[in-house]
C-alpha cells in the first residue's frame, strides 16, 4: 500500500524523524551547521557572449557610430538616448535599475575587459571564464570552487555555502568542495519513506549518497526560507520572466537561515548573430530582462543587500562593426557589471583602448585590456577574504599578471 | 553481462525480451543494426521541414498585416507573435512524440541511438523561434537517411537542410561583391539611414569547423572562418520576396545572387569552384582530414564508453575513420571492437533522455500523448531538440549530476511507478531490464518496498539503472 504523506511534515522533520536510516546512512552533522562570513556573493554568467558595445554604449568614442551603425545607443538626452554614466560612456536604456544604483554608489561599470582567453570559441571561451585558467582545458573545476577552500571558515564543512541556481552545477562551481544546485522550479515534496528507502539503497554508493544527502538539505532551505514567511515563487514561471524566477529563488536560498553565501545564476541567449536591434529590438529585450532580474534579487535579498556583491559577466565581446545580418560576430573584449550593496560604485572602470581601425584586435574586435581575473580576485579577497596565497596558488594559477584589482568593495 | 552491456551501453535500455534477444552473439546483434538508414519506427505521418516552412512564412505574412491593421487599433502585436507559435507548434509536439515512441518501439536500439548521438552533434536549438517547428525535421530528413551511410553525406546533408541554415544565420549571409549587394548598392540613397550593410555571418561557418568536423583544435585560423563563410554564402532557403524570390520556399536553395563570386583560400587550399560545389567541395575535404577523424572518435567513445574517452579505443575508432574514408558502418564496427567498450563497469551517468526512454522501454510503454513527453522532459531538464546552443547537450556525468536534478529524477520515477504499477512484479522488471546487473541489495530493497509503485520507483533510481 502507498502510504499517504502527512500533509505538514516538514523535511526537516523528516530527516530528524526518520533519522535513523536517513541521517546515518547520508547525512552527515556537519551538513548543518556552518555560519561563515557576512559577506554574499551573486556570480551571473551570461552565455552566449553579450555585446559589451550596446550593454555599454562608448558612445563619445569618435569611431562609436561608424562601426556599430543600426545597432549603436545614441549619446545621451536624445530618444532612446544612452543612460550617462560619464562623458565617453553610458549605459543601454534597458538597464534603467543598474543606472539608478550606479547613481546611488552601488554600481561599477567594466569596459574593454576579458578573460584570459582570445579565440572565438564561445565554449571554450567560457570554459576559460570559469576554470580560472588561462586555457580551456587542464582542469575539471572551477575557481569559484577552489575560492570556497580559501574561505574564512565557517564552523564545518558545510556544503551549503554555495548553490548554483539551476538542475545541475556549472563548471565555475564544480570541484572537490560539495556545493548543492537548486533549479526555479518547485518541485512537490517527494515520498519521505521513499527517500529514506533511497538513502538506505545508496549507502555503498557514495557518489549517489553524497548527491541525496544534498538534494534533501536543499529543500529543507527552501522549506526554511517559505517558513520565513517569503513568497514561494512560482513553480512554472513563464518563459519571460524565467531570469526573475531564477533571482528569487537565489535571494530566497540566500537569506534562509544557514543558506548559502555565494549563488551562481546564468543565463543565455547573447549570441546576437542576427538582427540584435538597438535601443529597441532583440538585445533590449534581453538586457531588460537581465536587469529586472537584477532587480527582484536585489529586493529579495532586502537586509542582505547591503553586504552584497553581484559580479555579471560573459565569456567575451562582439565585432565592433555589424556583421551582414545587423548583428554582430564572435569578438574579444567587453564588458561586465559589479553591483551591489557592498560595492564601491559609480565608478566607471575602463583603459580604453578606443575603436579606431589601428586599435582593433585583429582589425575586428575590441583589445581587452583588463583581465576579468583581476577583478574576480579583487572581489575575492577583498570581499569574501579569501586568504591571499589561496587566491594566486590554487583559486588563480599562472595569474601573477592579472594582480587583483583593488577598491571595489566598501570598506 | 555482453547482451546487457550491448543492450543497456549502446542500445536504449532492455524491453522485456532484448536481453535475451542479443543473448549469446551480441556483437553480431549490435551490427546487424548498423546497415541502411534508420527512418521512425511509428507510421505516423510528419510534416515535412518545407511544409512546414511554408506555414511559418504565411504565419508572418498574416503577422504582418496584423500589425499593419493593429497600428492604427494601438492593439498589441502579441497575438501575432502567438499566430507564429501556433503554426509551429503541432509539428513540434508531433515531432517529439514520435521520437520518443521510436526510442521504444524500434528494433534497432543502437542505430536509434546513434540517430539521437548525430542529432546531438549537428545540435540545431528550438528555443530560437523559426527553428521551433523545423528541429526535428533535420534529424528525420538528413540524419536518419545517412547514419549508417558515409560522413560526408550526412554533414553534406545536414548543412544544407534549412533547419541548420536558419539556426545559425546563413540565409542571410551575403558576400560583399556579391550581385545582390552591388545591385543594393547602386540603389542606395544617402538620405536613408539606417542603411542595411550586406556582408557575411561567420556563425554557421564557424560551427562547422568548431562543432561538426575539426573541433576547436583542428587548426584553422580567423581567416579560415572568414573565407569559409565566404564561402558558403548563398546557401540559404528557397522563398523569399521581390528580388531575392527564389527556390522552392522552404528547401534548400542556393542563390547565386548573394554568392561571393571567384576562387578563395581555405587551410591553405585554393577552392576555383564555382556557386554551391565550392562549399561542397570544403565540406569533402573537411570530411577526410585527420582532426576530423579524431574529433568524431572521441566524441563517440565518450558517448559510448567514459566520459574521458580511453585513448585507444580513440585511436582504434579514428584509425577506422581515416582508413574507410569516414564509412560510418567501419567506424561503429571499431567502436564494437574496443575492448574499453566491453568493461562490466558501467561508467556513463544516464542523461535525462537516457533515463526516460530507458524507463518506457523497461515498462514497455510507448507513450500515447505528446504533452507527457514534453512535460518529462520540462521536469527533468532537458527540452527536446532545445539544447539551447549549436554544441549539443553536454556529454558527461559532471553535467548532469547536480543535487537538485537528482531530487526531479526521484519525483518523476515515483510518479512513474504510481502510473504503471498495476501488473508489475517488481522482481520480473528488475530482471527483464537489467538482468545480471541488478544488485542483491537492490532485489532487497524491491521485496521490502511498501507497494509495487515504490518498488518500481526504487528500481528506477537505483544507480545500477541510472548508469549504463
Amino acid at each position: 500500500m502507498r502510504r499517504p504523506l502527512p500533509r505538514n511534515t516538514s523535511r526537516r522533520r523528516f530527516l530528524l524523524g526518520a533519522g535513523a536510516l536517513a541521517a546515518s546512512a547520508a547525512i552527515p552533522e556537519a551538513l548543518f551547521a556552518h555560519t561563515g562570513g557576512s559577506s554574499r556573493l551573486v556570480v551571473v554568467i551570461l552565455r552566449g557572449a553579450l555585446d559589451g558595445l550596446a550593454a555599454v554604449p562608448p558612445y563619445g568614442d569618435p569611431a562609436y557610430a561608424g562601426l556599430h551603425r543600426e545597432l549603436a545607443i545614441a549619446a545621451p538626452g536624445g530618444p532612446d538616448g544612452a543612460l550617462a554614466l560619464n562623458s565617453l560612456f553610458g549605459l543601454h536604456p534597458s538597464l534603467a535599475f543598474l543606472h539608478e544604483r550606479f547613481a546611488a554608489g552601488e554600481l561599477i561599470v567594466f569596459n574593454a575587459v576579458c578573460s584570459p582567453y582570445r579565440d572565438r570559441s564561445h565554449f571554450d571561451g567560457q570554459n576559460v571564464l570559469e576554470n580560472g585558467l588561462t586555457k580551456p582545458i587542464g582542469t575539471a573545476d572551477g575557481w569559484l570552487n577552489r575560492a570556497l577552500a580559501g574561505l574564512p571558515r565557517g564552523t564545518g564543512r558545510a556544503p551549503d555555502r554555495a548553490v548554483a541556481i539551476s538542475q545541475n552545477v556549472p563548471l565555475i562551481l564544480r570541484g572537490e568542495a560539495a556545493v548543492i544546485s537548486k533549479s526555479p522550479q518547485m518541485t512537490p515534496d517527494v515520498d519521505e519513506d521513499l527517500l529514506a528507502r533511497l538513502a538506505d539503497l545508496y549507502s555503498k554508493d557514495d557518489w549517489f549518497s553524497a548527491r541525496l544527502s544534498e538534494a534533501v538539505l536543499t529543500e529543507q532551505m527552501v522549506d526554511g526560507a517559505a517558513d520565513g514567511a517569503m513568497e514561494k515563487t512560482s513553480a512554472r514561471a513563464g518563459y519571460p520572466d524565467r531570469a526573475g524566477a531564477v533571482a528569487r529563488m537565489a535571494a530566497d536560498l540566500m537569506r534562509s537561515g544557514g543558506g548559502p553565501e555565494i549563488a551562481v545564476i546564468e543565463a543565455s541567449g547573447w549570441d546576437t548573430h542576427a538582427n540584435q536591434g538597438g535601443a529597441k529590438g532583440a538585445l533590449a529585450t534581453r538586457l531588460a530582462g537581465l536587469d529586472n532580474a537584477l532587480k527582484s534579487l536585489a529586493d529579495g535579498l532586502g537586509p542582505l543587500w547591503p553586504q552584497t556583491a553581484v559580479l555579471v559577466v560573459t565569456e567575451f565581446g562582439r565585432t565592433a562593426a555589424v556583421n551582414g545580418t545587423r548583428g554582430t560576430d564572435h569578438g574579444t573584449g567587453g564588458c561586465a557589471f559589479l553591483v551591489g550593496g557592498a560595492v564601491r560604485g559609480g565608478q566607471v572602470i575602463a583603459d580604453w583602448p578606443g575603436l579606431s581601425p589601428r586599435s582593433l584586435l585583429d582589425n575586428r574586435d575590441l583589445l581587452p585590456t583588463l583581465d576579468l581575473r583581476s577583478v574576480f580576485k579583487g572581489v575575492l579577497d577583498e570581499h569574501m577574504h579569501v586568504d591571499a596565497k589561496t587566491l594566486a596558488k590554487r583559486v588563480f594559477p599562472d595569474s601573477s599578471g592579472a594582480r587583483p584589482l583593488q577598491g571595489l568593495i566598501r570598506a | 553481462m555482453q547482451a546487457e552491456i550491448a543492450v543497456l551501453r549502446f542500445g536504449l535500455g532492455a524491453k522485456p525480451g532484448d536481453l535475451a534477444a542479443a543473448g549469446a552473439e551480441p556483437r553480431a546483434w549490435l551490427m546487424s543494426q548498423i546497415r541502411g538508414p534508420a527512418p521512425l519506427a511509428v507510421n505516423t505521418p510528419l510534416a515535412p521541414s518545407d511544409q512546414i516552412f511554408a506555414g511559418l512564412l504565411a504565419a508572418r505574412d498574416e503577422r504582418r498585416t496584423m500589425r499593419q491593421e493593429s497600428a492604427a487599433q494601438g492593439a498589441e502585436a502579441k497575438v501575432a507573435f502567438n499566430a507564429v507559435r501556433e503554426a509551429y507548434q503541432p509539428h513540434y509536439r508531433a515531432q517529439v512524440l514520435a521520437r520518443a515512441q521510436s526510442a521504444v518501439l524500434t528494433p534497432r536500439p543502437f542505430a536509434e541511438r546513434l540517430v539521437h548521438f548525430w542529432s546531438n552533434h549537428f545540435a540545431v536549438s528550438a528555443d530560437k523561434g523559426v527553428v521551433f517547428g523545423l528541429a526535428g525535421t533535420l534529424e528525420n530528413e538528413a540524419i536518419r537517411p545517412h547514419v549508417a551511410g558515409r560522413f560526408v553525406d550526412l554533414l553534406t546533408a545536414v548543412e544544407q537542410h534549412p533547419a541548420m541554415i536558419a539556426f545559425l544565420d546563413n540565409q542571410y549571409s551575403v558576400g560583399k561583391d556579391s550581385s545582390a549587394a552591388r545591385l543594393a548598392a547602386n540603389f542606395r540613397r544617402p538620405d536613408l539611414t539606417p542603411k542595411r550593410q550586406f556582408g557575411i555571418n561567420e556563425n554557421l561557418a564557424r560551427e562547422i569547423l568548431e562543432l561538426h568536423t575539426l573541433g576547436v583544435n583542428g587548426g584553422y585560423t580567423q581567416t579560415d572562418v572568414t573565407s569559409f563563410a565566404q564561402i558558403i554564402t548563398g546557401w540559404s532557403i528557397g522563398g523569399g520576396k521581390g528580388r531575392l524570390a527564389g527556390g522552392t520556399p522552404g528547401r534548400f536553395y542556393f542563390s547565386d545572387a548573394l554568392h561571393e563570386p571567384g576562387p578563395k583560400v581555405f587551410l591553405g587550399k585554393t577552392y576555383a569552384e564555382q556557386g554551391q560545389r565550392q562549399g561542397e567541395a570544403v565540406l569533402a575535404d573537411l570530411a577526410r582530414r585527420p582532426e576530423t577523424a579524431r574529433f568524431i572518435a572521441a566524441k563517440l567513445v565518450r558517448h559510448f564508453i567514459a566520459d574521458d574517452p580511453p585513448r585507444g579505443a580513440v585511436e582504434r575508432v579514428a584509425h577506422a575513420f581515416s582508413k574507410s574514408g569516414g564509412d560510418l558502418p567501419e567506424v561503429y564496427a571499431a567502436l564494437i571492437g574496443s575492448p574499453e567498450a566491453w568493461e562490466p563497469q558501467a561508467r556513463k551517468f544516464k542523461t535525462p533522455q537516457d533515463f526516460v526512454f530507458s524507463t518506457l522501454r523497461a515498462l514497455n510503454v510507448s507513450p500515447a500523448q505528446p504533452e507527457e513527453v514534453i512535460r518529462t522532459f520540462d521536469l527533468l531538464g532537458q527540452r527536446q531538440y532545445t539544447p539551447g546552443s549549436p554544441a549539443g547537450w553536454p556529454d558527461t556525468s559532471k553535467s548532469w549530476d547536480g543535487s537538485d536534478a537528482l531530487m526531479h529524477r526521484v519525483l518523476w520515477a515515483s510518479r512513474v511507478g504510481a502510473k504503471y504499477e498495476s501488473g508489475i512484479e517488481p522482481a520480473d522488471l528488475a530482471a527483464a531490464s537489467l538482468g545480471n546487473y541488478a544488485r542483491p541489495e537492490t532485489l532487497t530493497a524491491l521485496r521490502r518496498a511498501t507497494s509495487s509503485s515504490q518498488a518500481v520507483a526504487l528500481l528506477l533510481m537505483s544507480p545500477e539503472f541510472q548508469r549504463r
